[in-house]
């Protein structure tokens, strides 16, 4: 089976949020055989590592089956928490956004049954 | 099967008005909530303080209340806000003067005892403050005084305001899901030792507190095909007596509630899912059940409780500096070099005038302000950047000196600067200290007064 190199954002939903210095990310699946691929490929240290330069870690991984679902928590990534930030995104909303940047090897098949997560203009060709 | 109906009204200081007014007409609710209190909320509500000691409560709990009150008072609607915000009584005083003006009649219960700034330096002294799992050991070391503390309050104090009729309860700093669990608890008559139930009710709290996110607002999934954002409506919760609830929203709205938009929410700012942690109960979400039960209708059971922490959480808050900034557009062609050679000149210009500068940061809209170091950028010149410098400085003179440097470059740096509205004044900037303190520290102290008008 070929596989496709494949940004997240392709077929994945994410929202991120704060608490304190600490960005909070949830990353969902479509459907169950995606999230097993996400379990092995999305792990804590490579989040750790994705947002190297923006946030000082670590990361703390946390996993939802029953919602086909992943939570990271990364520490030191708002620049000292909300209310005493310079940064414009104080509180880490678009960290989710951020981390569907993020690539994965996926089977052809198994992307071929997802549902495309691009808004229509943003599919190209 | 018994139920009761409960709604949400405001996600946060200054959402909208109208979702809860058409809530509170065509929903046929028992309760409606309101979450004003984010983190941030504290630090803002303190400096109204220090401006004038009569504020320190949302400030738009005048005009909501007045919007609200006429509607849900002879309905039997019940009102649960948090926004006392760190001056309750202040808040309490404001609407009564409001409801007299509009010749209501009501019974208002004020929650008092969160507030714990007095007693801090009597915590420390004896060995009360204690850190948060993963933070440093002495979480007030080495920092200035703290310029507000208040105690995350539980359902416990609200529930006994209900229970003692009262139509507005009134509080300070509560989780952000308490007033949801007290509505249910009051509603069904449920023991808040009922573990199981009560984390139901907490988690029916969390999805509703944000109000617009659950129901099609913010939505990562397909956000193109939500319908009716224009008139977006806020969440209902349907809760039954044995603790599943179905969240929709109100009739005629427009938005979305499906197991998508509710999953996405029900992990919103919530760290360890197996350990949510709040004063009455601690949630594992871990064996949550999500059911489309109808169009807009989810089904949501299996939260588990487990008996509530012998800690409560603090969170106070410290002067930290201030900020000065501003931010300017440059176009094509050369737009990012011509932004980059402005930042360094501004930065140049700061440190000539003898501005210390604490922290510089320099952004990028349109390139990599947000993303940073995973921002794609693209092969071809830019249409145009936008540029925001910000700097913290020690002092609010040095900060208010930051933006004039801003003008001056249109003229004296690099072509086609333009867009020169976005420069603002000094801003403080608070930090934010988390600890924990025993509870029988804090409970003793809680007070719930009425007054009948």
């Amino acid at each position: 089976m070929p596989t496709h190199t494949v940004q997240l954002r392709r077929f994945c939903m994410a929202r991120s949020g704060d608490k304190g210095d600490a960005v909070d990310i949830s990353l969902f699946a479509p459907d169950e055989a995606t999230f097993q691929l996400l379990r092995e490929a999305v792990t804590a240290d490579r989040v750790n590592g994705f947002f190297a330069d923006m946030a000082k870690g670590p990361t703390k991984r946390y996993e939802l089956p029953n919602l086909l679902a992943l939570k990271f928590v990364v520490q030191g990534a708002l620049g000292g928490g909300a209310a005493g930030s310079l940064r414009s995104d104080n509180l880490g909303k678009a960290y989710g956004a951020n981390l569907l940047h993020m690539t994965v090897e996926m089977p052809a098949d198994l992307l071929a049954q997802c549902p495309d997560m691009r808004h229509p203009d943003s599919r190209g060709p | 099967m018994k139920s009761v109906r409960i709604g949400a009204a405001q996600a946060f200081y200054g959402d909208k008005l109208k979702p809860a007014i058409d809530m509170a007409r065509n929903a046929k609710v028992d309760y409606l909530c309101f979450d004003c209190l984010a983190e941030l909320t504290l630090a803002i509500l303190q400096k109204d303080r220090q401006k004038n000691p009569a504020l320190g409560y949302t400030r738009d709990v005048i005009p909501v209340m007045k919007a609200l009150l006429p509607i849900c008072l002879p309905q039997g609607i019940r009102l649960i806000t948090n926004a006392g915000g760190i001056h309750p009584e202040a808040a309490a005083e404001a609407i009564a003067k409001v409801a007299q003006e509009l010749g209501l009649k009501l019974k208002i219960a004020t929650v008092v005892g969160d507030d714990v700034l007095p007693r801090l330096n009597a915590f420390k002294s004896q060995g009360h403050v204690t850190a948060m799992l993963g933070a440093p050991s002495d979480p007030l070391g080495g920092l200035p005084p703290m310029t507000f503390a208040n105690v995350y309050l539980g359902a416990r104090p609200i529930l006994e305001a209900l229970h003692a009729g009262a139509d507005l309860v009134l509080t300070g700093r509560t989780t952000d899901t308490a007033q949801y669990l007290a509505a249910a608890a009051h509603g069904l008559g449920w023991s808040l030792d009922d573990l199981d139930k009560a984390a139901q009710g907490v988690i029916a709290g969390h999805l509703l507190e944000c109000t617009a996110q659950a129901t099609g607002g913010n939505f990562s999934g397909a956000w193109w095909e939500v319908e009716g954002l224009e008139n977006l409506g806020y969440p209902i919760a349907d809760v039954y007596e044995d603790g599943s609830f179905v969240v929709g929203k109100t009739p005629g709205s427009g938005g979305l509630v499906s197991v998508d938009t509710i999953k996405e929410q029900l992990l919103y700012e919530i760290h360890d899912p197996s350990n949510f942690i709040s004063p009455d109960v601690i949630v594992d979400m871990t064996g949550i059940r999500l059911e489309q039960a109808g169009p807009d209708r989810v089904k949501v059971s299996g939260a588990k409780g487990r008996a509530g922490p012998p800690t409560l959480k603090v969170v106070a808050g410290y002067p930290a500096g201030f900020v000065g900034e501003g931010r300017v557009v440059y176009t094509w062609p050369d737009a990012l070099p011509k932004a980059k050679k402005f930042e360094s000149l501004l930065r140049k210009a700061i440190e000539d005038d003898g501005i210390k500068i604490q922290e510089f940061r320099a952004e990028y809209f349109g390139v990599n302000a947000i993303h940073e170091g995973n921002a794609k950028l693209p092969s071809d010149e830019l249409p145009e950047v936008v540029v925001r410098v910000a700097v913290r400085t020690a002092t609010e003179r040095e900060a208010q000196r930051v933006g004039r440097h801003f003008p001056p470059l249109g003229i004296a740096g690099p072509p086609h600067l333009t867009g020169l509205s976005g420069i603002s004044g000094a801003r403080e900037l608070m930090g934010v200290a988390s600890f924990l303190v025993p509870r029988e520290q804090i409970e003793p102290h809680v007070q719930v007064r009425m007054q009948a008008l």
